[in-house]
């Protein structure tokens, strides 16, 4: 027996049943191994294994699993917010450490986390084996025999039936009355009497079995799909594009056994337009993008729109359109030499996009004479006494406010972002003219307006552009975990909607003993006793019984005696007494 | 604003009177609860149980064979039976009382169901966007979940109150607290998977709101039949409410075939929204705090189903497990949406 037996949910029939002892069944055959097992330091692990695997464990690691997901809600993740993270922690002091050190801001990435749903896997795993292998035998097996006393079970009742009809031809009127869907089995029993023991619903142990199984799968599935896949972002502006490499990502993440450099080898050749539209309110009411991408190094350009709900499917790849903003252009002429012209995306800071960036100009290495320019964008822009603060996403009068810094940019120094200038460089009022930055002039600038330096340097805002951010997905094994989830839902259908029910039926002849015993001289009869019996909700079970048991009568009724003779009129017996007294179970 | 104003606030008035509707037919109900017969029969079938029906159906069907039967009357009732009483009158005032409960509450429907698809005509879309909406929808389909159960087991009638409780205080949130202006969706909502994620999860939490109060009656009723077994039953005021409920069994058998409705369709919604946010925010499952909740709510209804079948916790304790798991649901409504900023942050009032 499994350890799963003792926990099973307790199944009212087997109290009526021979009761099965395993242990006394397989003691005299025991083996020097199986003396080891059962007492020696086996033993402790082997009761270890069954606790784990119980139903009462999973339902304390359900329980635990629900709990432990709570932080995850209500304190910030660093996954999917690390500033509000840090925020969080630099003012908690000690607690905020403390917290961070067992993993409360990665609650779901956290070795307790994982713990808990290991254990909870292999205890699935560990009930579901011998589930299966009870299901498979279950299949094979016969319908149990009737309990000796059907009127005990839930549902039961009885009648008689007079005719001189022997048990085993009623027996057989009354299992073809059945009808197929019952998987039946007629036994004779000793005393003369005939039983059918019958049972539906085998299915809802299967739906069961496909719901776990497909739990686990849909488990395994989002393992390689974390392990395998990968995830980058990279922002493009329009008119331009990218080829899809680990190098070209803004932020890239990719799981444990993902292999960074082999990505799938697809283009989106360029941005073509991007669009956002907006009601009147300046809320939006869509975007959009079209591009132009290559599936690989060598096919043909196509199109495609990307919208916020359908990203463009490529072979194992997904693009999508995640947010969106401006991207300013500006033209820089330095007394005597060719214009520069520069376009650099800015970075929202608002919900109506009045945006922040930063351009910046080489100048001859080692002159400290870059020029790097700081700017505010607002695409509808109102002044606050030369403050530019924008009204509305919606590109309506675009004013680029703008400080430009000549100095030492310390591009040289290696990677820096793109989006601002450095802060330590441009510590305006301490700046060592050699190499930090002096701030030369600030001007609110519409589009086309220039504005000139001291030194004859212009700055014009040219234009502005829009950008899009776009985001690539890998995830190896999503297709296997939809169609997982989709059985998950089927077999939860199945164990849900379909109810186990067995149904025994006893011929017992008058005066052949027991219960069924009758007076002599009483006309020739047959007394039968049904009983019926549903698994763990009997739900609209009475009404079913209920429907067979109507039918059985009219069928024994109407079949025909078995002998030429019938007994055309007989007195009724009084039910009261000769029927089977009923006893209630409660 | 893309909304038709005038329809929106006809949606609105509609909205406010349903409630009122739903608050007069609760009345009625709690009327008959607490005058009608069926109080009266639920309390003395308890005190008298367990009795036993001998009913003879068997007569003679001519033809060779006679039969006859002792049918036990349990094998003839439905699971809620037990308080039902044969020889009830059939016109008694409390009974009149009921009839007129369920009218008012038909035509509550009525009027719901008008103002959530003038809502939807108002703002051209289907009319579940935002919390208020969701709350509208989740009270409607808890209302239709109630009157389908009176078509099958009309004598569960008198516990309309129970019923529309909870209804009317969330229908009054959403009407005062959660209330906004009928407008159109944010691009990320304009799917047709809004119409399928967000009408699978209301229908399915407005099953799991009858369940839970089906099972708090069912914790009620067991205190009760403790009490009575101990010879402590309370006679009289409201703690004698336990003894005009129906069975403790029936209820606890009520609250699980609820559960075991919703949850294949609370699952439903949750792998739909799976699927949903896959195309929308680029990946299936994101911990974001509103998925968080969503999976802390199915692991809870998944314990509660295996607590059923668990030795030893089956019962009350089974029950605690449902009321929790609504706890979570109600969380996941009340606090997730309004408090904890996140990507399903829809409700619409943070604006
Ligand atoms: C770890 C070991 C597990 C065991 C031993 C186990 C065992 C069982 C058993 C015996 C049932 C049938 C109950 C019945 O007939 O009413 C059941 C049902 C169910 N199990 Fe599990 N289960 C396990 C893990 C899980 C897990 C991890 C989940 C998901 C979170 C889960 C979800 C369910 C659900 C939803 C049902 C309801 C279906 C039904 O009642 O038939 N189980 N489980």
């Amino acid at each position: 027996m499994t350890g799963t037996a003792t926990d099973a949910p307790p199944d009212a029939g087997s109290a009526a049943q021979p009761s099965a002892q395993p242990s006394a069944q397989s003691r005299p055959t025991e083996t020097a191994l199986q003396r080891i097992i059962r007492h020696g330091p086996v033993a402790g692990v082997r009761k270890l294994w069954r606790r784990l695997i119980s139903m009462r464990t999973a339902l304390v690691l359900l329980f635990l699993l629900a709990i432990a997901a709570v932080p995850g809600s209500l304190l910030p993740q660093r996954n999917l917010n690390p500033l509000r993270t840090q925020q969080y922690i630099d003012q908690h002091g000690a607690w905020g450490t403390f917290l961070d050190r067992i993993g409360m801001f990665d609650v779901f990435g956290s070795a307790w986390f994982a713990a808990i749903y290991l254990l909870l896997f292999v205890s699935l795993i560990g009930c579901l084996v011998p589930r299966i292998r009870l299901y498979a035998k279950s299949l094979r097996t016969k319908p149990l025999p009737a309990p000796r006393n059907l009127l005990r079970l839930p549902e039961s009742t009885g009648f008689d039936v007079l005719g001189e009809r022997s048990a085993a031809d009623l027996a057989a009127v009354a299992r073809a009355s059945l009808g197929r869907r019952w998987r039946a089995i007629v036994r004779e029993e000793p005393g003369g009497s005939v039983a059918i023991a019958a049972e539906k619903g085998y299915s809802r142990e299967a739906g069961n079995l496909l719901f776990h199984l497909s739990l686990l799968t849909l488990l395994i599935c989002i393992a390689i799909g974390n392990l395998f896949g990968y995830q980058g972002t990279v922002l493009v502006t329009e008119g331009r594009g990218f080829c899809n490499s680990v190098l070209t990502y803004d932020s890239f993440k990719s799981g444990r056994l993902a292999q960074d450099g082999q990505v799938a080898p697809f283009c989106i050749d360029t941005l073509n337009d991007f669009q956002a539209t907006y009601r009147a309110d300046g809320s939006a009411s869509d975007f959009r993008a079209d591009i132009t991408y290559s599936r690989s190094v060598d096919s043909a350009p196509e199109q495609y729109r990307l919208k916020v709900n359908s990203p463009l499917r490529l072979e194992g790849d997904r693009v999508y359109l995640l947010s969106h903003g401006y991207t300013p252009v500006i033209t820089v002429t330095r007394p005597g030499q060719p214009p520069l012209t520069s376009e650099a995306a800015f970075v929202p800071a608002d919900l109506n996009y009045t945006s922040e960036g930063a351009f910046k100009f080489a100048g001859p290495v080692g002159a400290g004479n870059d020029i790097g320019v700081e700017g505010i964008f607002a695409p509808t822009s109102v002044d606050h006494g030369g403050v530019i603060v924008s009204t509305s996403p919606k590109l309506g009068n675009p004013v680029l406010g703008l400080i430009v810094y000549t100095g030492d940019l310390g591009l040289q120094l290696g990677p820096q972002s793109v989006y601002s200038l450095s802060a330590t460089q441009k510590d305006e009022g301490k700046a060592d003219p050699s190499t930090g930055l002096v701030v030369q002039d600030r001007q609110n600038l519409a589009m086309g307006e220039t504005m000139t330096l001291a030194d004859g340097t212009t700055v014009t805002f040219d234009s502005v552009k829009e950008w899009a951010s776009l985001q690539v997905s890998h995830d190896p094994s999503q297709r296997e975990l939809l169609i997982a989830a989709v059985l998950m839902v089927a077999g939860l259908l199945g164990s849900l909607a379909i109810r186990r029910r067995r149904i025994w039926v006893r011929f017992s002849p008058a005066g052949a003993g027991g219960a069924a015993a009758g007076a002599p001289g009483d006309p020739a009869r047959t007394v039968v006793s049904v009983g019926g019996l549903a698994r763990s909700d009997s739900g609209s079970f009475p009404e079913e019984f209920r429907n067979v048991i109507e039918r059985l009568r009219a069928d024994l009724a109407g079949a025909p005696p078995s002998t030429a003779e019938s007994p055309s009129t007989s007195e009724l017996p009084s039910t009261a007494q000769t029927g089977p007294t009923r006893i209630d179970e409660e | 604003m893309a909304a038709n104003e005038s329809l929106a606030r006809l949606s609105d008035v509609l909205f406010t009177t349903s409630i009122a509707t739903y608050a007069v037919a609760m009345c009625f109900y709690t009327a008959e609860y607490a005058f009608g017969r069926k109080g009266y029969v639920a309390s003395t079938a308890a005190a008298t149980a367990p009795r036993r029906e001998l009913v003879s159906v068997g007569a003679s069907t001519g033809g060779g064979t006679v039969a006859t039967a002792d049918v036990p009357a349990a094998a003839l009732r439905p699971a809620f039976g037990k308080i039902d009483n044969p020889v009830r009158k059939a016109h008694s005032s409390g009974d009149r009382l009921g009839v007129l409960a369920v009218v008012i509450t038909v035509i509550g429907v009525i009027l719901h169901g008008t103002s959530v698809t003038l809502r939807g005509i108002a703002v051209d879309r289907v009319p579940w966007g935002n919390m208020y909406e969701f709350a509208a929808i989740a009270g409607l389909v808890a209302v239709l979940a109630f009157l389908a159960t009176l078509i099958k087991l009309p004598q569960l009638r008198y516990l309309g109150g129970f019923a529309l409780f909870p209804v009317v205080i969330v229908m009054f949130l959403a009407g005062t607290v959660w209330y906004v202006q009928a407008s159109p969706l944010v691009p990320a909502l304009q799917s047709y998977w809004l119409a399928i994620h967000v009408s699978a999860a209301a229908s399915s939490e407005g099953v799991l709101m009858t369940s839970t109060v089906l099972t708090v009656l069912y914790l009620v009723r067991s205190r009760y039949d403790r009490l009575a077994a101990a010879g402590e039953a309370p006679q009289s005021g409201w703690r004698a409410i336990g003894s005009r409920l129906p069975a403790a069994a029936s209820l606890d058998k009520g609250a699980y075939r609820a559960v075991a409705f919703a949850f294949p369709i609370y699952t439903f919604a949750v792998i739909c929204g799976a699927i949903w946010a896959e195309a929308a925010w680029g990946r299936y499952w994101g911990w974001d705090p509103k998925e968080v909740w969503a999976f802390i709510v199915w692991v809870i209804y998944a314990a509660y189903l295996h607590a059923r079948a668990t030795a030893g916790w089956k019962g009350r304790a089974a029950a605690w497990i449902n009321i929790v798991g609504f706890g979570a649901m109600t969380f996941n409504f009340f606090v997730v949406n309004v408090v904890i900023a996140g990507l399903h942050s829809y409700s619409g009032l943070n604006s």
